[in-house]
């Protein structure tokens, strides 16, 4: 079989089925679920394919229409790219599985929508992850923001403006990208990745790269939630659809951050991002705050939901902080960790949607007797859980363990310190979860019903191989490092 | 040490393992659930047993599983000191099963399932952290322990148990990320995490440097070693039940604890390092300073348990004291403390118990004349008793023989005193209950109250008078049932060859 058309399938297949599905929707609604899972499912065996060919023949260029770059787009697959797009298809084709059930039930008849929608969502993650080509980033980036607009819209009734505040400054954050890439195709009159990182070599002093530079960073900032910039997450992620939160909760602002280092290590270098500016060391200090920030707010939230999309918050600091610490092992433990918080935050997500699903429920304090109606969910709620907190021999051990060694390598002995007061925070609001969820005592009369009554089927699968997937992924990290993320590292960071 | 492959270490931590997941299918049937956790603890003894005479061969069994990160990966290996702890940890938990059995039926408890389940986890974790290899392996089945004696504290779902339950945590936990600072550092500095006589760290950073990583990796393992002053989870965490005190305090997590702070001095940090940097007589300090006033505390409690738990942390700081002074006899008598401790205090946890399920009776003030009631349990309880104060025929004094003779090897007089001193207060928190229990005239009413007079079950009085009797045993013969002297002796060689070179 000829893998030579891959990259442009894994974003073709999706958008095209994408079109189809709302005159399949017409003569019948059950249809378009089918075809979603069918498109995902396609692009996951292409990714699959690509990710094969890149680690036997490195990085794979392609033309797109046959033009050669820089004048027409190049979509250019590296082992970092091809990473994140195999984790993006993976996680989706099992969130779109688990989304029946929920969105059944919380939208009833918008189901055709919801799934064309979807579609064209993850058409806009992928098609951000595998061009390399600024401005066809732009618009890949548009085409999710807006279909996530669309998707978180449909929530409950607080959503419209939740949805309404994410328009406004996700906006805002795509101008500020635009404004960017305008600048550089300014100074250089090119738009592609490698041919801008070979024009913008002699740039580096002027004022107009620099400037350009910061709007990235804000604009990239805005879209992955980094703090300040993140006001508008906590609401989004809440008041959307339960089976909405799964998918954009672990794979949005994963695909930001993917963007964000691929600006700074790929069209700047390293040079430039870590000794022209004091970016970098400004950056890792934001991190730093994010981190707690996001931990201390989610300590006072009694909505399950919102205590997860400021705990997304810290975790992004983490991401953030490690790419910024300028050391490989920094660098590892943050696409690690792209990794593992996709898994663990899809995971947690999705458990929430479930126990909506059968209890209507998102407090936690309404969360008593929950081990003994849904024990499987209980069970996988706990090692998400432990996960986030960073406890082995679960995933999110080991990319603590490499952010602590790029901190300790970097000399920085402060995020050591920050590293470890969140992780300690992260059990705080974790293990108070616990406790109502597997002994709170009974108090009356707002326990759940003690029968077992554990979600669907369809839902509960996509939840266990989440939950399976983080203790596999905990033992099989330093595999994959030596795989894929070892040689993700930029060139120049040592 | 010659290195054979065996992949008998793993299959002692797996046994239990697997055990815990047939308890859990098997929740609604108790005696087939109760056979799963007898036959667990049965093999997983066998199979440790099944090490010593490698062991005592001079040969180190290892399984390596799977690399973690360059250069570590999830390694076991049996040397002589973690033979010892795995030793003593796989047979009290045989001891232990048979009596919770005694006391979950005997007070009808509930999520007994749960209960036997954890119970197994902390028995594999615990074997884990006794056979590791690094620092790395060490931390992953340290931290499972933790979590898996955490349902064990908070089993009775009270607001007290889950208030409890949270200050576990927070110690623990807390403890954990300074572990792993630590531990990572080890690794940026020393670029291995091997346990290896004689240490790893010397010369690998300056001075301060190191002297900092001590007292966080002293921080990090201190908790569960109770050291004052980061001890006061441990009195709190007395709300559990017996078994699972007993379980705490003489098998499983204290002696984590201790454990890994003699791997951490002996086998990390090396003899040589810790006196090049002085640091010993730091943690010397504050485990004489736990052993004195562990003891007082102790003096003033009225609750069986409570004064049992203080009396731990003085104990255990005995360990740790050892292990600090660095002079051959006090490290044996510090490795001899271990198990002289565990069957000692296994014993006298057990004897509470008893007395809990048969009598109700919680305060050492109301036992009065128990001992004409339960004679074999307070006969027991005496045993136990003698022995923390350090008294022969039992195996406290042996103990406290080396560790005194180390004290004066190592020219530290004021230690020696408070090693006397201890011995004194034990004696002086001890005794009252048993001349109460033997020698005061029960109170008017007593044996009128319905409940059931004389001993507690079979289940119970048997293991207690078992953990006597070895602690006898460990007296007259400290070699002969399992060859612990002679461990403890090759650990002190090695770890003092090591530190030479």
């Amino acid at each position: 079989m000829d893998h030579s058309q891959l990259p442009i399938l894994v974003v073709l297949i999706p958008m095209l089925v994408s079109f189809v599905i709302p005159l399949v929707g017409i003569w019948n609604k059950k249809l378009p679920f089918y075809m979603a899972t069918a498109a995902m499912a396609a692009s996951l065996l292409a990714a699959l394919g690509i990710m094969n060919q890149v680690l036997q023949q490195g990085p794979i260029s392609y033309r797109l229409g046959g033009w050669a770059p820089p004048w027409g787009i190049e979509y250019y697959i590296d082992h970092l790219n091809a990473f994140i797009m195999t984790l993006v298809c993976f996680i989706s084709v099992f969130i779109c599985i688990y989304s029946r059930k929920s969105i059944t039930q919380e939208r009833p008849g918008k189901e055709v929508h919801f799934y064309c929608v979807l579609l064209l969502l993850f058409t806009g993650l992928i098609g951000m992850l595998v061009t390399g080509d600024m401005f066809n980033i732009y618009v890949f980036l548009e085409i999710s923001s807006l279909s996530a607009y669309a998707l978180i819209a449909i929530g409950d009734e607080k959503a419209h403006f939740a949805t309404f505040k994410y328009i406004i400054i996700g906006t805002i954050g795509a101008c500020f990208y635009l404004l960017g890439v305008g600048y550089l195709y300014m100074a250089t009159g090119s738009l592609n990745i490698h041919d801008l990182s070979t024009l913008l070599q002699p740039l580096y002093g002027s004022k107009v790269i620099v400037v350009s530079a910061i709007f990235f960073i804000i604009g990239l900032g805005i879209k992955m939630g980094l703090f300040p910039l993140h006001t508008w997450l906590p609401g989004a992620y809440t008041h959307a659809p339960s089976a909405v939160s799964a998918y954009i909760a672990p794979l949005m602002s994963k695909v930001a951050a993917y963007v964000f280092i691929r600006v700074m290590f790929t069209v700047f270098d390293v040079s430039f991002s870590f000794e022209n500016l004091p970016i970098m060391e400004i950056l890792s200090w934001i991190a730093a705050v994010a981190i707690i920030f996001g931990s201390i707010v989610a300590i006072s939230q009694s909505d399950i939901k919102m205590m997860l999309a400021y705990s997304s918050i810290s975790q992004i600091g983490y991401i953030v902080l490690g790419v910024t610490m300028g050391n490989r092992e920094g660098f590892i433990g943050s696409v690690l960790h792209i990794l593992n918080h996709a898994f663990m935050k899809g995971c947690l997500f999705a458990i929430v949607g479930a126990i909506i699903y059968r209890h209507g429920t998102r407090a936690i304090e309404r969360f008593g007797n929950l081990h003994r109606t849904m024990p499987l969910t209980s069970a996988a709620f706990a090692v998400a859980a432990l996960s986030m907190i960073g406890l082995p021999p679960t995933a999110g051990f080991f990319s603590k363990w490499y952010l602590v060694l790029g901190a300790i390598s970097a000399g920085k002995w402060v995020f050591v310190v920050v590293i470890m007061i969140s992780s300690l925070l992260n059990a705080v609001y974790f293990f108070r979860v616990v406790e109502h969820v597997f002994w709170k005592p009974k108090s009356g009369g707002t326990d759940l019903p003690i029968e077992r009554n554990e979600a669907p089927n369809s839902m509960l699968i996509p939840i266990l191989v989440l939950a399976a997937g983080i203790l596999a992924l905990g033992f099989a990290s330093h595999w994959i490092i030596e795989m894929v993320i070892g040689q993700t590292v930029p060139a120049g960071i040592l | 040490m010659e290195i054979i492959h065996s992949i008998r270490p793993l299959l002692a931590i797996l046994v239990s393992l697997a055990a815990a997941i047939l308890i859990l299918f098997f929740g609604k049937h108790r005696n087939i659930r109760e056979f799963w956790t007898l036959a667990a603890g049965v093999v997983k003894f066998g199979l440790v047993l099944s090490l010593l005479p490698m062991v005592l061969d001079g040969k180190a069994p290892v399984t390596e599983i799977l690399t973690l990160a360059d250069g570590v990966s999830l390694k076991l290996r049996v040397d002589p000191l973690g033979l010892f702890f795995a030793l003593i940890a796989s047979s009290l938990w045989i001891i232990t099963s048979i009596y919770s059995i005694g006391y979950m039926r005997g007070l009808n408890e509930h999520a007994q399932t749960r209960y036997y389940f954890s119970f197994a986890l902390c028995l594999s974790a615990t074997i884990g952290v006794a056979l590791s290899a690094n620092i790395l392996t060490f931390f992953i089945f340290y931290e499972m322990l933790t979590l898996a004696t955490y349902p064990l504290v908070i089993h009775k779902e009270t607001p007290e148990a889950l208030r409890a339950g949270r200050k576990y945590l927070a110690y623990t936990l807390t403890a954990g990320v300074f572990l792993l600072a630590a531990l990572v550092a080890t690794y940026s500095f020393a670029g291995t995490l091997e346990f290896t006589p004689g240490g790893i760290l010397a010369g690998t950073a300056d001075k301060p440097t190191l002297r900092l990583l001590f007292v966080v990796f002293m921080i990090g393992i201190g908790v569960k070693a109770g050291i004052m002053p980061l001890h006061s989870w441990l009195p709190t965490a007395m709300i559990a039940p017996t078994p699972v005190s007993a379980l705490l305090h003489a098998v499983a997590v204290v002696k984590s604890g201790v454990f890994g702070c003699l791997r951490m001095l002996w086998f990390v940090f090396g003899t040589g390092l810790l006196s090049d940097l002085g640091v010993w007589i730091w943690l010397a300090g504050f485990a004489a300073f736990t052993i004195i006033v562990g003891s007082m505390v102790a003096l003033t409690q009225d609750n069986l348990k409570k004064r049992l738990a203080f009396s731990t942390i003085s104990q255990l700081s005995y360990i740790v004291l050892g292990g600090a002074l660095l002079s051959e006899s006090a490290m044996i008598g510090s490795t001899m403390h271990l198990v002289n401790h565990a069957f000692m205090k296994i014993t006298l946890f057990f004897c509470a118990g008893a007395i809990y399920v048969n009598a109700h009776k919680t305060k050492i003030s109301e036992l009065n004349g128990i001992g004409r009631r339960m004679p074999y349990t307070m006969a027991a309880f005496t045993v136990g008793a003698m022995g923390m104060a350090g008294l022969p025929p039992v195996a406290g004094f042996i103990s406290k023989w080396y560790l005194c003779i180390g004290a004066l090897q190592a020219e530290e007089m004021l230690f020696l005193v408070v090693l006397l001193a201890s011995s004194v207060l034990n004696a002086a928190y001890f005794f009252p209950i048993v001349f109460r229990a033997f020698f005061r005239k029960p109170e008017p009413g007593a044996g009128e109250d319905g409940l059931p007079s004389g001993e507690a079950s079979l289940f119970m009085v048997v293991p207690l008078c078992i953990s006597a009797v070895v602690s006898i045993a460990l007296f007259f013969a400290p070699n002969v049932p399992l060859h612990f002297l002679e461990l403890a002796k090759t650990v002190v060689q090695q770890v003092l060859q090591g530190g030479q070179v």
